[in-house]
């Protein structure tokens, strides 16, 4: 576990702190994400850890042990680190590359030859391809590789990345942070990832920490940033048309209206109309009240069940639709819709874990959703 | 001239001798002390600044005042050519060595650091190779200036080829003065070629941009043990 206390840093040459009263956490096996626009301290927050920059001000601790009583060098070598611009030696071949921590140590030929098989396999660069070239004979996205094997060689549990993938195209930066969230998954290494790109941060963290002036103005999941930014700076930062652009994130909770007509099954036709009218909805939900707000859905009733009935003493009840398909709330839009589009369903009730009635989607409630967070502004 | 050389082989080989081990000696001190110096003074902007414009100043100083300034603290004779040398030799090596590690990608020292090797490991491993061709390239410069000045070493009672080019200047002897000058150039153009192989055999592959070409059929060479 990594613990930031009250972490000041200033620097001689500037006015104002760079980092200002950091404190965090950052638990054993997560992939967090620093993001922020440049300037914003997320690069000297990452650096203080492998001190590469020292505080002014505050400790960290990683497990209980302040780092500022370890050797540095010591220190940096339990810590896997990967820069934006690689930094691969050019002097040395890719082999020689992955295998400079071990070097430094004194590992026998045949040992580091086995490893530096073993992480570039990891990082799916062949070896007997690869190991003998220089690292200007490789491309960007495989120099990083190397980076990346180089980190994983000596295994730290412990692993900062610095923009790793900013240099790349778009293609090979796709590809190679899936293999960050594969590797993550697999070795269950704690990562430290430091972006300016809010959709790398979304897509690999699994916590993401906005950071603004030097401080954290939200560390929180992605899904919580972005239902939930913590102020105008969070919301501006990541954009409004983020959830448009990731859908998983909205659930059947987010698109369903709450604002839903009721009727009693024990009532008549005519108030049934009456509701309809009250309502300007096609559709009421039959419920029995179970206790407050609680309601209990027995039945939907579509307007088109109305029609031809001149018994005024025919109840709700007898005429409801009683088989109809729900929600729960934690489904997400696109299955929503999918299941929508399959059943042809127009009007579908949500209903919690106890299966009492807490909203109903129609296509109006989710377009109401959609339209709030969608991009662009209104002309008329 | 060759009636010269035939006549004057062993005095020939002597002087040759002379004015080799003159410049070598001044050079490989230069070496000492610059390269080392380059390393320890690099980091300090001000200190190599000044550091860089004294060793300007001694540049701009002519080959004879300087041997005559030599001359009142050392005497005649090899030393006070030596020191003479040294100090010519001192610029080019200096600068060189402080421009090629300048060059070094700041990236990489980054990197290195951050993987938590220790200053000396980073110059050792990482600073000294990735340099070596530019302070080569200055240790090329300063070679043949030496050999160059060498010549006048003679002046001073150092000998070398310049006691030829001296001797026959004041005896008009053309064959005698030929020898001299003809050696003392061939012997520059030589230990330039020398270095330059050297320089190549200490730069790693993996800088050099001209042969990659050669590079590739290596490899395809080495692979097929290894498959």
């Amino acid at each position: 576990m990594i613990e930031y206390k009250h972490v000041y840093k200033h620097f001689r040459n500037s006015k104002t702190n760079v980092i200002e009263d950091l404190t965090f956490t950052v638990n054993d096996g997560e992939l967090l994400v620093l993001v922020g626009e440049s300037g914003c301290g997320k690069t000297t927050t990452m650096q203080m850890l492998n001190r590469l920059i020292e505080p002014s001000k505050g400790k960290i601790e990683i497990n209980g042990t302040d780092i500022s009583t370890i050797d540095s060098i010591k220190l940096r070598r339990q810590i896997g680190y990967v820069i934006q611009n690689v930094g691969l030696f050019p002097h040395w071949t890719i082999e020689e590359n992955v295998a400079t921590l071990l070097k430094l140590q004194k590992v026998s030929e045949e040992e580091i030859k086995e490893k530096v098989k073993q992480y570039m396999d990891m990082v799916n660069l062949d070896y007997d391809q690869y190991a003998a070239r220089y690292p200007k004979q490789l491309s960007g996205g495989q120099q990083q590789r190397v980076g990346v094997a180089r980190a994983l060689i000596n295994e730290p549990d412990l692993i900062l990345m610095d923009e790793p993938f900013s240099a790349l195209d778009p293609i090979t930066r796709d590809q190679l942070q899936d293999e960050l969230l594969k590797l993550h998954e697999e070795l269950n290494k704690t990562i430290i990832f430091v972006t300016h790109d809010i959709d790398e941060a979304i897509k690999l963290g699994d916590r993401i920490a906005v950071m603004q002036h030097g401080k954290i103005a939200q560390l929180d999941s992605a899904e919580e940033i972005l239902k939930n930014p913590a102020n105008d700076f969070v919301e501006k930062f990541v954009g409004l048309n983020r959830l448009w652009k990731t859908p998983d994130m909205l659930s059947a909770s987010d698109v369903m209206d709450k604002d839903f007509a009721i009727i009693r099954p024990d009532r008549s036709v005519a108030q049934a109309i009456q509701r309809m009218k009250e309502h300007k909805s096609s559709t009421l939900c039959v419920v029995d009240r179970v206790t407050g707000d609680n309601y209990r859905l027995l039945g939907l009733l579509g307007q088109n069940r109305l029609y031809g009935i001149s018994d005024h003493t025919t109840k709700i009840r007898d005429i409801m639709k009683k088989d109809f398909s729900s929600f729960t709330p934690d489904i997400s839009l696109a299955e929503i819709m999918t299941i929508r589009e399959s059943k042809g369903l127009k009007f579908s009730p949500v209903l919690d874990e106890n299966q009492y009635l807490i909203g109903i989607i129609t296509n109006t409630s989710i377009l109401n959703v959609l339209s709030q967070i969608m991009p662009g502004k209104e002309d008329y | 001239m060759f009636n010269f050389i035939i006549t004057h082989g062993p005095d020939i080989l002597e002087k040759t001798l002379e004015h080799v081990s003159l410049s070598i000696t001044a050079v490989l001190i230069a070496c000492l002390i610059g390269i080392p110096v380059g390393f320890l003074i690099v980091g300090h902007k001000k200190l190599s600044k000044i550091v860089l414009g004294f060793a300007n100043i001694i540049q701009t100083i002519p080959s004879l005042a300087m041997f005559a300034f030599a001359l009142p603290i050392f005497g005649i004779g090899i030393k006070p050519a030596i020191f003479a040398l040294f100090l010519y030799a001192l610029l080019p090596i200096l600068k060189n060595t402080l421009l090629g590690i300048r060059n070094v990608d700041p990236a990489i020292i980054k990197a290195a650091k951050g993987m938590g090797m220790s200053r000396f490991e980073i110059m050792f491993m990482v600073e000294v190779p990735l340099s070596i061709s530019i302070i080569m390239g200055g240790v090329r410069i300063a070679t043949v200036t030496s050999i160059g000045v060498t010549t006048i070493a003679t002046l001073i009672a150092a000998g070398g080829l310049g006691d030829f080019i001296y001797q026959g200047l004041s005896t008009f002897n053309q064959p005698m003065i030929l020898t001299g000058a003809v050696l003392s150039a061939g012997l520059a153009l030589l230990a330039d070629f020398l270095l330059g192989i050297v320089e190549k055999k200490l730069t790693s592959d993996g800088l050099k941009t001209e042969t990659s070409r050669k590079k590739k059929k290596k490899n395809r060479t080495k692979q097929k043990p290894s498959n």
